[in-house]
């Protein structure tokens, strides 16, 4: 059994690793969902998102241009935003109010 | 599986954006109940873990790619409860942040991802659990089986609210044969990564996992 310690630490490094340096070698192919629109044919039924142009649309940072920095980046700012959140969130859920005579 | 805007018509999604924020406000509810100190912290690991696996696009036909959906790893990990508020909080990431899924669409997909895919995943999970023995094999293997039919599950979801407020013409019928045939081959994908991320965990910190202490919690009641 590992302590919380390193539990915590394995996993959060794991989730940097993927997200920052595996993600580059991730299919580009349409996913099942887009694929299944294009196939049948009402993927032109689908609008522009909202932030297309936003700074980390799609997975890249704007600016950088190496594919392979860019999409790591993203997936790293990803990463921890998610852990920030979810991090601070799940704390504050399972914050219980005090007992009496506690 | 996130949905663009302009697929569904407005109507629909406000129907779904009702839904999902009441199941959202549910588990806020039952997440605060069942999550303790303890257990809080895998919750949010279990947030990250999954928004970075949704990274990994694996190719599973031609052309054709899909990745995990975490519904079932989430909800064997930590609870329904908690499942539905880590997978929420990751589709709030990727379309704030990342474009990724319409914001319109938003309620969509949350119905079928954290609410749909989550509960009826882990239903699944449970009658696996029952019919195997009591092992830590058993938690990862039944893990495997709700993982697989969660993702043709969540595809369902999509063909429902296609039914009910497609902006295209196609047949529900041919929606549906293609989305739900699509997604059992990414189901395998599901089913593999789940099986073997719930393997890790339970070897690891298997006091942490919630498909396993609540099945001995249950086992001691029973025999009281």
């Amino acid at each position: 059994m590992l302590n919380n310690r390193k539990f915590y630490i394995a996993g959060f490094v794991i989730s940097l690793f993927l997200a920052g340096v595996v993600s580059f070698y991730a299919s580009s192919s349409p996913d099942g969902l887009e694929k299944v629109a294009q196939d049948i044919g009402f993927i032109d039924t689908a609008k522009d998102h909202t932030n297309a142009d936003g700074t980390l649309a799609d997975y890249g940072v704007k600016g950088i241009e190496n594919e392979r920095a860019s999409v790591g980046v993203a997936g790293v700012i990803g990463v921890i935003g998610t852990a920030v959140v979810a991090g601070i969130g799940f704390k504050l859920i399972a914050r219980k109010p005090k007992k009496d005579g506690k | 599986m996130h949905i663009p805007d302009g697929f569904i018509d407005p109507q629909t999604s406000a129907i779904f954006a009702g839904i999902s924020a009441v199941g959202v406000a549910a588990a806020l509810k039952g997440a605060r109940e069942q999550l303790d100190e303890k257990t809080a912290p895998l919750a949010g690991l279990t947030a990250v873990f999954i928004f970075a696996v949704q990274m990994l696009n694996f190719p599973v036909a031609a052309g054709t790619s899909g990745h995990l959906l975490g519904a079932v790893l989430a909800a064997v990990l930590v609870g329904p409860w908690a499942a539905t508020l880590a997978l929420t909080v990751v589709l709030l990431m990727q379309a704030f942040l990342f474009a990724d899924g319409g914001l319109t669409a938003l309620g969509l997909s949350v119905f079928n991802m954290s609410i749909l895919a989550v509960w009826a995943g882990y239903g699944i999970f449970l009658l696996a659990r029952k019919i195997l023995p009591k092992n830590k094999a058993s938690i990862s293997a039944a893990a495997f089986v709700g993982a697989l039919l969660s993702v043709p599950i969540a595809a369902a979801g999509f063909t429902l609210q296609y039914a009910m407020g497609a902006t295209a013409t196609f047949s529900t019928s041919t929606v549906f044969t293609a989305m739900v045939g699509t997604h059992v081959l990414i189901g395998i994908g599901e089913a593999i990564i789940t099986g073997l991320t719930v393997s890790a965990v339970l070897a690891s910190r298997s006091d942490l996992v919630y498909g396993w202490k609540n099945n001995n919690q249950k086992l001691e009641i029973r025999n009281a």
